[in-house]
């Protein structure tokens, strides 16, 4: 009876954890600048694999709003991008259904399971966004909804009995589907994604990116670019909340080449090369999905679950959120409760 | 706008191919390392009891070298906070010990309320960072205590009163693991019945120590199996002993050597395997979820708030928000004008100070001129005698040259008159300017004289019919 069993598993617990190369190693194999004279092995890291079987365990939740002009491929993207019939289209809802009046908001929700991970994903649908011969403040009902969210957290926060797990129907990320005119942004998206990008995390998409040639791509791109810019529209990854020279870097590659991703989304499939892929058919070829060299579908899906799941959710909870809650307690003079410890807390909040 | 849940069915959806999400947990903790995390303990025991030994053994570092004293005057808890570092993985230790405790003659009250207000200080702290408005708990150093190891002494028989009382004030704040310290003081036998002696006075009054959890699979039944071998009975020590062909952290004693991480000797590897590699998370979890909200609840309601029903406003607290913003509010009104008054009065003073001054130096200079103005005229005064004087002087001076012109076409000449006047001691003429009558003699000095018939030369001069003489002249001075 002697350690030398117990440390083996452990190690062998460690080997798991070895992923493969991301953008941020997680937890290599061998001790590195070791601290405080450190004899032997403690056991510290294995700190990560309980966090990591916890979370397990509890699950996920993702909430993402697709905003966008009917036709321009949303839900078909959404189904691309989860593989499976997740969105609105595909839950009853009718193509020959009118365009509705109004800018409606409909969320579903599905729980999806992969590697032992389960996700309960919401997707928001916006329909009738853009489709009015008169489209002024048609994004109010959207900032409407979002802030209801976080409302809804809020008052769930705030209660003196609480819940274990508040259940998160935030919007943790809002694709924006720009047309593929070629020319420049129309003073709608403008206008959305300048309200929008201080309440929620905005991805700008290129829809049906196969309309337009690679030439046409990387100026419309560019054009795009120079446009947010110019109107001081901050899309995520926003600049101010890059924590570290190695994440500013990543970040600011993505924000000056790749960004807006230009997307083509199909869920059919299609025999190409011997292999079955999602694509689009037309009388001149075939358009593969998850074919770099055709759109940019696939760096989106990377983008945005692969790589930057978590930080969607956490810059929601931890800034957009944040911003909420402070707005909402100074607009109602709420401050925290006054003890002999918290007059100083006063001068500072104030 | 219709309800976002009415289409809320949680369908399972199958997925069509790999989409990626299996990332999600490494994405999360990835995000945790380079956070970093926190790890809280509290040791609570008599002093020499083995705590500090216990943690440097545990961490395999020597955290300190001095021995407490046994002389303390009350229990006072001392946090000490390290930086420690395996693998990626950055963890902030604290230690906390409840230095003094059990030292005191009497061991009543004053030596657990100290504990207890550590910990409800640390869980008062979060909550206030909470309840801030512009709050920052993603970067917030958690001070709150994950657990509290409860070192019982090996008397072999049963727990101590200051034990049971001790633990049953803390079973409610914090995560409870108690362990037998110095096991190599009992034998295997005697240690058996001591464990079950605790453990059936700890369920008879109803102590809640913390239960290694069992919900989840994969740990289930090592932690079931360690519930059942609860107190651990630990040794500690850093030094090591060579055994066989290997050093291991042992002590040494005449009759053998006790190994503290073989497991036959002592429940140490036991402890650590529980402590750390296994239920770390869950401690930190449980303080958060189950402690930290029941303090968090009991305080809100003590402050007064309550929990509204859902659909009324927002918060429960706005009211109370509302109310003490305006009392606060008010004070500071009542503050400035009190501040103002100050103020005010203070200008006021000043203003009469200074006028008073101002009057003074007024009336300085009224008095300075008038003195000035009477100097200036007893000047004038006399300016206008000297003058008068001088008139005169040059009128007898005129009459004088006109006799003795007249006296010289009468005469003849006389030898010239040395100048005599530099041998007298003060020589003016009378024809310049800034005449001193004072002490001046006026001399005339005249190349012919005639002898005088008077006794001075004052007398020559206002005796317009005498002539002066040489002789008179030399001895004329008086």
């Amino acid at each position: 009876p002697h350690v030398g069993p117990v440390e083996s598993k452990n190690e062998a617990a460690m080997s798991e954890l070895v992923p493969e190369p991301r953008q941020k190693p997680v937890v290599p194999m061998k001790p590195m600048g070791i601290n405080a004279n450190l004899l032997g092995y403690i056991g510290i890291d294995t700190i990560i694999e309980q966090m990591r079987k916890k979370t397990m365990k509890t699950g996920f939740d993702f909430n993402i709003m697709v905003v966008g002009q009917s036709g321009l491929g949303k839900s078909t993207l959404v189904n691309t991008l989860f593989k499976s019939q997740v969105s609105r289209k595909s839950s009853g809802w009718n193509r020959e259904e009118k365009i509705p009046k109004t800018v409606e908001i409909k969320a579903i929700g599905h729980v999806i399971e992969e590697g032992g991970v389960k996700m309960k994903l919401t997707v928001i649908d916006t329909p009738g966004f853009g489709d009015q011969i008169n489209n002024e403040n048609c994004w109010e009902p959207i900032e409407k909804y979002i802030n209801e969210q976080y409302e809804k957290f809020l008052k769930e926060e705030v209660n003196i009995a609480r819940k274990k797990r508040i259940p998160d129907t935030r919007v943790h990320c809002c694709l924006y589907f720009i047309s593929p005119t070629g020319h420049s942004l129309r003073p709608l998206d403008l206008e959305f994604m300048k309200h929008l990008s201080k309440v929620v995390n905005i991805i700008p998409v290129i829809a049906k990116a196969d309309t337009m040639t690679l030439e046409e791509k990387t100026e419309f791109k560019q054009r795009v670019r120079k446009e947010l810019e110019v109107n001081g529209i901050e899309f995520y990854p926003q600049k101010e909340f890059d924590e570290d020279l190695e994440d500013k870097t990543e970040n600011d590659k993505i924000r000056q080449e790749s960004m807006p991703f230009a997307v083509v989304g199909s869920d059919k499939e299609y025999q190409v090369n011997g292999k079955r892929v999602l694509g689009r058919k037309t009388p001149w070829g075939i358009i593969e999905v998850e074919n770099l060299t055709h759109c940019e579908f696939a760096l989106l899906r990377d983008f945005v679950i692969r790589t930057h799941l978590q930080d969607l959710k956490e810059v929601t909870h931890n800034i957009h959120y944040e911003t909420y809650r402070a707005k909402r307690l100074n607009d109602n003079g709420g401050l925290p409760p006054m003890t002999a410890e918290t007059e100083e807390n006063h001068e500072s909040n104030l | 706008i219709s309800s976002p849940y009415q289409n809320e069915e949680k369908r399972n959806l199958s997925l069509g191919g790999h989409v990626g999400f299996d990332s999600l947990p490494d994405q999360l903790v990835s995000k945790s390392v380079t956070q970093g995390f926190s790890f809280n303990i509290l040791c609570v025991g008599e002093t020499g009891i083995g705590k500090s030994t216990l943690m440097n053994t545990l961490f395999n570092t020597t955290f300190e070298t001095e021995e407490a004293s046994h002389y303390e005057s009350a229990v006072r808890l001392r946090p000490r906070t390290y930086d420690l570092q395996e693998s990626n993985v950055h963890l902030k230790l604290t230690i906390v010990d409840a230095v003094g405790f059990g030292d005191q003659i009497n061991k009543d009250e004053r030596q657990v309320s100290p504990i207890v207000e550590y910990i409800d200080t640390q869980f008062e702290n979060y909550l206030q960072e909470e309840l801030k408005i512009r709050r920052s708990l993603f970067n917030y150093h958690d001070t709150r205590i994950h657990v509290c190891l409860y070192f019982i002494t090996p008397t072999g028989h049963s727990l101590k009163s200051l034990d049971l009382v001790t633990m049953k004030k803390l079973d409610s704040k914090v995560n409870i693991i108690p362990i037998i310290a110095k096991a190599d003081t009992i034998s295997k036998s005697e240690l058996h019945k001591f464990k079950i002696k605790i453990m059936s006075e700890l369920v008879s009054n109803g102590v809640q120590i913390y239960q290694f959890p069992t919900d989840d699979e994969a740990v289930a039944e090592i932690n079931s199996v360690m519930n059942a071998h609860l107190p651990f009975a630990v040794v500690g020590s850093t030094e090591e002993v060579k055994v066989g062909n290997k050093l291991v952290r042992a002590r040494q004693y005449p009759w053998g050597v006790v190994q503290v991480e073989n497991e036959s000797h002592c429940d140490f590897v036991k402890l650590r395997e529980m402590l750390i590699r296994v239920n770390m998370e869950d401690l930190r979890e449980q303080t958060h979820t189950r402690h930290y909200e029941l303090y968090r609840r009991c305080k809100l309601e003590e402050m007064g708030f309550k929990d509204t029903d859902p659909d009324s406003q927002p918060f429960s607290l706005q009211e109370t928000y509302e109310t003490k913003r305006k009392e606060f509010l008010g004070e500071l009104q009542k503050k400035e004008e009190e501040m103002r008054q100050m103020f005010v009065n203070k200008v006021k003073e000043t203003e009469a100070e200074l006028k008073e001054k101002e009057r003074e130096l007024h009336e300085k200079f009224e008095h300075l001129k008038r003195i000035h103005q009477e100097e200036k005229r007893k000047v004038e005064e006399k300016r206008r005698e000297l003058e008068e004087e001088m008139n005169a002087f040059n009128r007898r001076k005129v009459a004088v040259e006109t006799l003795q012109s007249q006296s010289l076409q009468a005469t003849s000449q006389q030898p010239l008159k040395k100048d005599k006047d530099k041998k007298n001691r003060s020589v003016i003429t009378g024809n310049q300017s800034g005449v001193s009558l004072s002490s001046s003699k006026v001399m005339i000095t005249k190349a012919n004289v005639e002898p005088l018939n008077c006794n001075s030369w004052w007398h020559a001069i206002q005796c317009c019919s005498c002539l002066v003489k040489n002789a008179t002249w030399r001895e004329g001075f008086i």
